[in-house]
């Protein structure tokens, strides 16, 4: 990827400065450690170029596509961008996530995916309602819609077959998970998790883009593993593990992010963890296996 | 403090401002977009993409 000034070990890639990226470039001053900012709207990768010294890349693109293909291209270039292509691949696509937990053996929602909007209906009878219909790729809870039952999602699905994308025509569906009034967000950073917040709202989606509000807790054991044990199915070196727990008590795993949104999470943790400056620290661990 | 390319009016940056923050126009709610810190140039923000997110 083109840069304008020297390169250094570490560059960030991003095309919005959230205060998460600020925070991470100024851990990154704290430790006396340059990286340079790149601005991935403006990259580009030649497969034929000399392959550059190797550097390690933070990938903060905010764009699904984007981060993807630029993890593949830096790699291809000799990178180490952090989180890999692979991971980044895994936790951009929903049904992938599902795949790599199930085959992990961790507790995850029932999950059909369906090839097309009318097979999609199928599908719900035998996940049964309510159920959850979710783009694939995305993020925020956005276009998450409850099923409570047949006729909501005949009618749902009648919209998603008039989505102009083909990719928008494969339907992802899954159980709802009858749930206290918040999920669990973890974050794991180097195979340690850094600590553990409830997310509530007054919305069913509990997201943080949503106004969900952050509390910290402290994770059980079992819980704290099971947000290892995610992060390490999907090859994640920085993790958001979402965890949802059920009426009757147990945990599961609902989604894996790769591309971390911490400021609500920090606010939580206060002064337990400084988040940016454990992610600059795994990095900093990192290039010292591999660029010295 | 820079203008807003939108309404023109005032806009207040936030302290250590960094290229690509977005900051919002109090006078007409844009979100705009910090290309150049010295001189200070701002535009109007991308609008979020479907595939965005964490």
């Amino acid at each position: 990827m083109t840069s304008s000034t020297r390169p250094g070990p570490f560059v960030m890639l991003a095309s919005r400065m959230r205060a998460d990226e600020k925070r991470l470039l100024d851990a990154f001053e704290r430790r006396g450690a340059h990286c340079e900012y790149v601005d991935s709207r403006a990259s580009w990768s030649l497969l034929h170029a000399q392959r550059p010294p190797r550097r390690i890349v933070l990938n903060r693109e905010i764009g699904h596509a984007r981060a993807l293909y630029a993890a593949r291209a830096l790699e291809a270039a000799g990178a180490i961008v952090v989180n890999s292509a692979a991971a980044t691949e895994v936790c951009g696509d929903k049904w992938q996530t599902s795949v790599a937990l199930r085959r992990a053996g961790l507790p995850t929602p029932r999950t059909a995916l369906a090839l097309t909007p009318e097979a999609a209906l199928d599908a719900l009878e035998e996940i049964g309602y309510p159920a959850v219909v979710k783009p694939l790729v995305g993020s925020w809870g956005r276009l998450v819609t409850l099923l409570p039952d047949r006729r909501t999602a005949e009618t749902v699905m009648e919209y998603i077959a008039a989505l102009p994308a083909p990719q928008s025509h494969i339907v992802y569906v899954q159980e709802l998970i009858a749930k206290p009034d918040r999920d669990i967000r973890m974050v794991v950073v180097g195979g340690e998790v850094l600590g553990a917040t409830y997310r509530r709202g007054s919305q069913w989606r509990t997201n943080v883009a949503r106004g969900a509000t952050t509390e910290a807790f402290t994770p059980s054991p079992g819980m704290t593993e099971l947000a290892v044990m995610a992060a390490k199915t999907v090859a994640a070196d920085i993790a958001g593990v979402d965890l949802i727990e059920s009426d009757d008590g147990e945990v599961v795993v609902l989604e894996v992010n790769h591309g971390v949104e911490f400021s609500g999470f920090q606010r939580a943790m206060g002064d337990r963890v400084d988040v940016a400056d454990r992610i600059v620290e795994h990095l900093m661990t990192r290039s010292e296996s591999c660029c010295e | 403090m820079a203008k807003c390319p939108e309404c023109e009016g005032s806009v207040a940056l936030m302290e250590n401002p960094r290229v690509s923050e977005i900051v919002e126009c109090a006078g007409c709610s844009s979100e705009l977009e910090l290309i150049s810190v010295d001189p200070v140039e701002l535009v109007l923000a991308p609008e979020i993409e479907e595939d965005w997110g964490e």
